[in-house]
């Protein structure tokens, strides 16, 4: 069903939010989804990562290979203590800022976040039992903890990506009389955006993980620290993130083609499309215009006809260039990772070794951090492509919004302690690089 | 039974656990922070952390679990809670977010001024998360949160007679259990020290909690009448009959050294009290604003979450009982070390 089928906004179920500052409420969820995932991400991947490690070990018996498992579970619980915080903050922000799209519609996607609930519950049971267990269960045991780790992390993924792609695609309710009728909450669950979402972010999640984890190793590359270690570190790392790197093309591609198809007015967003055009042009970075690039890119047909902004009125459009920068700097970073997974896989392959131009380990070490801002950038596209609308042509953000007081003095306390999360996960990298990860292995 | 009943019945059990299990690992930070100076408390630091690591996560997760069914099941209930206890509630989720990052990262601490401070962040917050959250379900239980956006008063509603006891009764409660936890796990691992300092801890902690709750009744009775009246009549006397004996006879077990035994009985004074409450606002939600009747989701989404949270107990009790047992046979135990002597070479 598509969203046009609703032919009326809803009415906020607790009464019209009397709220000056829904920017600032709006602002406060973007910074803490900002945070919490790149957190996710290494919730996604770390955990095949380390198994993937500890693999080795079982079937060589090499020590290196249980030290550089260990060292990844023991980073990744204290990362997993850190998302299990932020993403309690996330629910929480749910009632505290946006009341009203709670009490109107968390019968019809509620239940998404209840069997997310049970994935991260399973997730937290057995990443404990995993880095509590090292030399206390058996190996096979052991390694056989580490794998509903990796499953709950999917299933996690899965539910909350199916309520992201509900608000975008909602699906599995009927408005009658402005009010929100007949919730059939499985059929909200599985709607058609969240297939595409959810691959696409699973594929960052080991962009992003894998990227960061490699520049460490990287770092230690330039610094003359070569040994059998960090070469592991360095080559599974990145391994892990350049097989991600060109299939996330393709999972692009896939999401691209489905928000020209179900959201016209957030596609024509990606390239500040006026008018509706036959054969639409795209412009990289704002520069050099591509003929009929953006018709290829959104259905693959050089004269397909892509509507432009100006099928709504204004006030139903979202912010254009915040749009445009995020997406145009997303497909920019997101082609330059594949490039420079490529080129590892081509050196590796073709000639057994690692590359030697070190600029190759300069690109790595940046690759992490640049993986991060394509994330975001990915996010921001879509989320603020969404906009005015939280619940997609169904109810609108201001709506949403709580009419508590005092966001402003929230914004500015929840800075503050972000930033105070920032400088404590700094210092605790600095401390891990420093300690040598041989003295945990026996 | 009505699906509405099943899915306040998993929201019972949610906040039965999280008051037993989380609000344990609250009151290990509790005794963290009055643990006393470095070298005196490292003792008992050493055995919070080596208690707590391995389960709080799992602990915490609760909560979440509580959040879901409450905004799934009675989304109306959870949009006026949310923005009406705004204060107290962000509060707590900043508690949240610097007890947990500051537990996790004092186990990397490399010097004890590091660990000092990381430990003060761990162990204030421990104390103000409970404060909050009890003060939160004291401003519904007395009848504070009106169904609307932000309807009720920003501060009244959780400053209040009502909400400041229950959240003192949340810290004290949280103490209590902790000690009584900690006294097993110090038997456990054979130091007859901390046995002893946990020991008395538990048993100052549990007749403490247990005066505070006798003094909450009698605020009840003066700013929450009706609360007060249901709770002191038919079933939820007994309810709260029951946790009374729970409470002393955990005492009575602490005091005759059996730790096992009291984490059970102490488990059941705690779950008895969240019974009762729950039973007294009955037929309400929000006393006196919104019945469970009028906020439930409709048929579809009730029956998605009790064949959701049923199929996913399939799979989370057996996860549980797994890592419970693990700890308490003590097989991802580790060398016990006071958090001092880490930073003495």
């Amino acid at each position: 069903m598509n969203a046009a089928v609703f032919a009326q906004q809803v009415v906020e179920t607790l009464g019209a939010p009397k709220q000056p500052d829904t920017v600032l409420a709006r602002q406060m969820q973007a910074i803490s989804l900002a945070v919490h995932i790149p957190i996710v991400c290494f919730g996604i991947a770390f955990p095949a990562m380390f198994l993937f490690v500890e693999g080795l070990y079982l079937r060589t018996r090499d020590k290196t290979y249980k030290a550089l498992a260990k060292r990844w579970s023991k980073v990744s619980l204290i990362l997993f203590a850190v998302g299990v915080v932020t993403g309690t903050i996330l629910s929480f922000e749910f009632g505290l800022l946006w009341p009203n799209f709670m009490a109107t519609f968390g019968q019809v996607f509620g239940i998404a976040f209840g069997l997310e609930g049970i994935s991260f519950f399973v997730e937290a049971i057995f990443i404990a039992i995993y880095v509590y267990g090292w030399d206390r269960l058996s190996d096979r045991a052991h390694f056989l903890t580490g794998v509903p780790v990796v499953l709950s992390g999917f299933a996690g993924s899965f539910n909350v990506i199916a309520v992201n792609g509900w608000m975008n695609d909602p699906t599995g309710f009927n408005v009658v009389g402005g009010k929100v009728v007949d919730p059939r909450p499985w059929a909200a669950l599985v709607n058609s955006n969240m297939w595409h979402e959810l691959i696409h972010m699973y594929l960052a999640g080991y962009l992003v993980a894998g990227f960061i984890v490699a520049g460490v190793y990287a770092y230690a590359w330039t610094q003359g620290r070569r040994d059998h270690y960090h070469r592991t570190g360095l080559v599974v790392a990145l391994s892990f993130a350049a097989l991600a790197a060109p299939v996330q093309i393709i999972a692009g591609d896939w999401a691209g083609r489905t928000v020209a198809e179900r959201q016209p007015v957030k596609l024509a967003a990606f390239e500040g499309l006026q008018q509706t055009t036959k054969g639409a042009p795209f412009s990289v970075g704002g520069l050099i215009e591509v003929p009929h690039m953006l018709s290829i890119l959104a259905f693959h047909d050089p004269n397909a006809t892509v509507q432009g902004l100006e099928i709504v009125p204004p006030r139903d459009r979202p912010p254009v260039t915040v749009v445009r920068v995020a997406f145009q700097t997303m497909i920019a970073i997101g082609t330059g990772l594949a490039a420079l997974g490529a080129w590892f896989f081509l050196i590796w392959l073709r000639l057994r070794r690692m590359p030697r131009w070190p600029w190759f380990y300069r690109a790595v070490m940046a690759a992490g951090p640049l993986a991060y801002v394509a994330l975001i950038a990915g996010w921001v596209t879509t989320e603020v492509g969404r906009q005015p609308w939280i619940v997609y042509k169904v109810m609108r953000t201001e709506q949403a919004v709580t009419s508590s007081s005092g966001l402003a003095v929230g914004y500015v306390v929840l800075l503050l302690v972000y930033a105070g999360l920032g400088a404590a996960v700094y210092w605790l990298l600095r401390r891990l690089t420093r300690r040598p990860a041989t003295a945990d292995v026996r | 039974m009505s699906l509405a009943d099943v899915c306040l019945g998993f929201i019972l059990l949610g906040i039965t656990a999280y008051a037993v299990l989380g609000s344990a690992d609250f009151g290990a930070g509790f005794w963290d922070l009055t643990a006393g100076g470095a070298r005196r408390g490292g003792r008992i630091r050493g055995m919070v952390e080596r208690s707590m690591s391995p389960v709080w996560e799992a602990n915490h997760v609760w909560l979440i679990f509580v959040l879901v069914i409450l905004w799934t099941a009675f989304p109306v209930a959870f949009g006026s809670i949310f923005s009406t206890l705004s204060l107290p509630l962000f509060l707590a989720a900043i508690g949240i977010i610097f007890r947990g990052t500051a537990f996790a990262l004092r186990g990397q601490a490399a010097t004890i001024k590091e660990a000092r401070v990381l430990g003060a962040v761990f162990a204030l917050s421990s104390v103000l998360v409970p404060f909050f959250l009890g003060a939160t379900i004291g401003g519904v239980a007395s009848g504070r949160v009106p169904v609307g956006n932000a309807a009720g008063d920003l501060v009244t509603s959780w400053w209040n007679p009502t909400s400041v006891m229950a959240g003192l009764v949340a810290v004290l409660t949280g103490a209590f259990l902790a000690a009584v936890y900690m006294a097993g796990d110090s038997q456990r691992a054979e130091l007859p020290d901390l046995v002893r300092a946990f020991r008395a801890r538990a048993l100052g902690a549990g007749v403490v909690t247990g005066v505070a709750a006798a003094v909450g009744l009698i605020v009840l009775r003066g700013d929450a009448r009706s609360l007060y009246d249901s709770l002191t009549s038919g079933f939820c006397l007994s309810m709260v009959i029951v946790s009374g004996l729970g409470g002393l006879g955990t005492i009575a077990l602490v005091w005759s050294e059996r730790y096992g035994l009291a984490r059970v009985t102490a488990a059941v004074a705690v779950a008895a009290i969240v019974v009762g409450w729950l039973v007294a606002q009955k037929p309400y939600i929000l006393p006196p604003h919104l019945t469970i009747d009028q906020a439930k989701a409709s048929h579809a989404t009730l029956a998605a979450v009790v064949i959701g949270v049923a199929a996913g107990l399939v799979i989370l009790v057996p996860s549980l009982w797994f890592l419970y047992r693990l700890v308490l046979q003590g097989r991802l135990d580790h060398e016990y070390e006071p958090l001092d002597q880490r930073f003495r070479l």
